[in-house]
């Protein structure tokens, strides 16, 4: 399977999700590479966190195909054509992404630890003392070694959203998505959390999806920046490209705001 | 005529007490049922699949739009003409049991709709299976909020078995009834009766308060 081997990681094709009247994202095409940082950037309401939500397969689509890692994630073979996934051919692609999500969702009534083991366990059937072991590794990795047996009620918000990056790597996704990490933070955690994930892209082979209104670390991080509005792909590029010398107005427009709000 | 006569109170209480242990019984048996069926009934009703929902939403109104007298007399006296025989005790606890489920299941939904958004796509994010999404993640969280509300219905549950005296089984109100007329006094044992579901009703609600902020403790601020 020479396709699966050089092909993209990820591949939006003519993917389209309307909310009832409303297009949120209209047939948008999208491709990419197997370790590639992208970053999405865009007013609020042009589709951006959507993209993260339907690769996570938390939002249906109407229309198109997602596929992930070579196969289709929406769809699946059948009697020679594409038919809509069933759940278990969902869960089955679905493994290799991983979410971090704004709000963290850590389960509030689980250790740390329990967090990062949840899954492992459940869905990998990994022997617990092997899913703790490893666990116990990743929380490590992201500064919080000492913190396994605390509550999400004992974190501070870095330190949750820290823990849910750990959770998410604990079942070794190919893919990882990032929505909106730091929006919910305090200033002073952002950077705790922008450093993890900056660890992730140099020491871990992850190919990394991430909806940022961190417009520096969008340009210091990521290998290719889609500037996102009315549910299109406005204008992408390489982060000098596309925060250097924007092509279209919209972006000038976009990133004019941004850097006035500091 | 004495108003009240201590020599019969004393000498109907230990059949009264004997009576009454049927009566706990029945009221634990009946809960156990009315707890976990509806909480299948609660999740059933939830489900994305109408041909599911649908038929569980109907039975729940059902259930708990028709007398609970009417349904214990439909399971011990109806249910024999499909070949359903049950002794008196079981077709009460089971009428009980599931009328009280269906009161339970609304407590439940009321509980399992306040989970946020966040945990369930968390969960999906993580792969959980539907199963291990409830299991670990959903029923813990859902539960303890809904504990006082529950603990309401075990009491109101409790107050509604003299109910099976109907079909004769011999709870405390059957038998205060029978003692009532073998001795033509019945002042006795109908206060007695009276007495015994006031004093374990407000032992249940000081239980279900302990409980309650036990779970608070240790489920809905873990480690604080």
């Amino acid at each position: 399977m020479s396709d699966k081997a050089n092909g993209p990681m990820v591949r939006f094709e003519k993917v389209t999700k309307r909310y009832g009247a409303l297009t949120v994202l209209d047939a948008l095409d999208l491709e990419i590479a197997p370790n590639e940082k992208v970053s999405i950037i865009g007013p609020s309401g042009s589709g951006k966190t959507t993209v993260l939500r339907m690769l996570m397969t938390l939002e249906r689509i109407n229309d198109g195909v997602i596929h992930v890692d070579g196969e289709p994630l929406t769809h699946m073979q059948k009697g020679g054509g594409l038919v809509p996934a069933d759940e278990r051919h969902l869960r089955r692609v679905r493994g290799k992404i991983g979410m971090v999500f704004q709000h963290f969702n850590l389960f509030p009534h689980m250790s740390a630890l329990k967090n990062c083991i949840e899954a492992p366990v459940n869905v990998l059937d990994l022997p617990r003392k092997e899913a703790e072991a490893r666990a116990a590794e990743l929380l490590d990795m992201v500064g919080l070694g000492d913190k396994k047996g605390h509550f999400p009620s004992q974190l501070s918000g870095g330190q949750q959203q820290r823990v849910a990056i750990a959770r998410a790597l604990a079942m070794r996704p190919k893919v990882m998505l990032f929505d909106e990490v730091t929006s919910a933070l305090d200033p002073e955690l952002v950077g705790e959390v922008l450093n993890v994930i900056r660890r992730l892209g140099t020491e871990h082979n992850l190919t990394m999806l991430m909806v940022t209104h961190q417009m520096g670390f969008a340009r210091e991080f990521s290998d290719r920046v889609c500037f996102f509005y009315g549910g299109r792909i406005c204008e992408q590029g390489t982060p000098d490209e596309l925060f250097g010398s924007p092509r279209q107005e919209r972006t000038k427009q976009f990133l004019s705001a941004v850097l006035e709000a500091g | 005529m004495k108003f009240w006569d201590w020599g019969y109170t004393l000498e109907i209480l230990p059949a009264l007490l004997r009576a009454s242990i049927v009566t706990i019984e029945a009221t634990i048996l009946g809960f156990v049922i009315a707890a976990t069926l509806g909480l299948a009934l609660a999740i059933l009703r939830m489900s994305q699949n109408r041909w599911v929902s649908v038929p569980t939403a109907a039975f729940v109104e059902f259930i708990r739009s028709t007398p609970i007298l009417i349904q214990i007399f439909f399971i011990f006296f109806v249910f024999p003409e499909f070949g359903i025989v049950l002794p008196a005790f079981a077709a009460g606890v089971l009428a009980i049991g599931v009328h009280y489920a269906t009161y339970c299941s609304e407590v439940y939904r009321a509980g399992l709709e306040n989970i946020p958004k966040g945990q369930w796509e968390a969960s999906t994010a993580l792969n959980l299976s539907p199963y291990v999404t409830f299991r670990d993640v959903i029923i813990p969280q859902a539960i303890p909020p809904v504990v006082p509300a529950l603990g309401n219905y075990f009491v109101a549950l409790f107050k509604e078995t003299p109910l099976l005296s109907a079909i004769a089984v011999l709870e405390l109100m059957q038998t205060a009834k029978i003692l009532g007329s073998e001795n033509f006094r019945y002042i006795e044992p109908i206060t007695l009766v009276g007495v015994f579901f006031l004093i374990m009703s407000l032992a249940a609600a000081w239980l279900i308060r302990r409980l309650e902020s036990l779970l608070d403790r240790s489920l809905r601020n873990p480690g604080r």
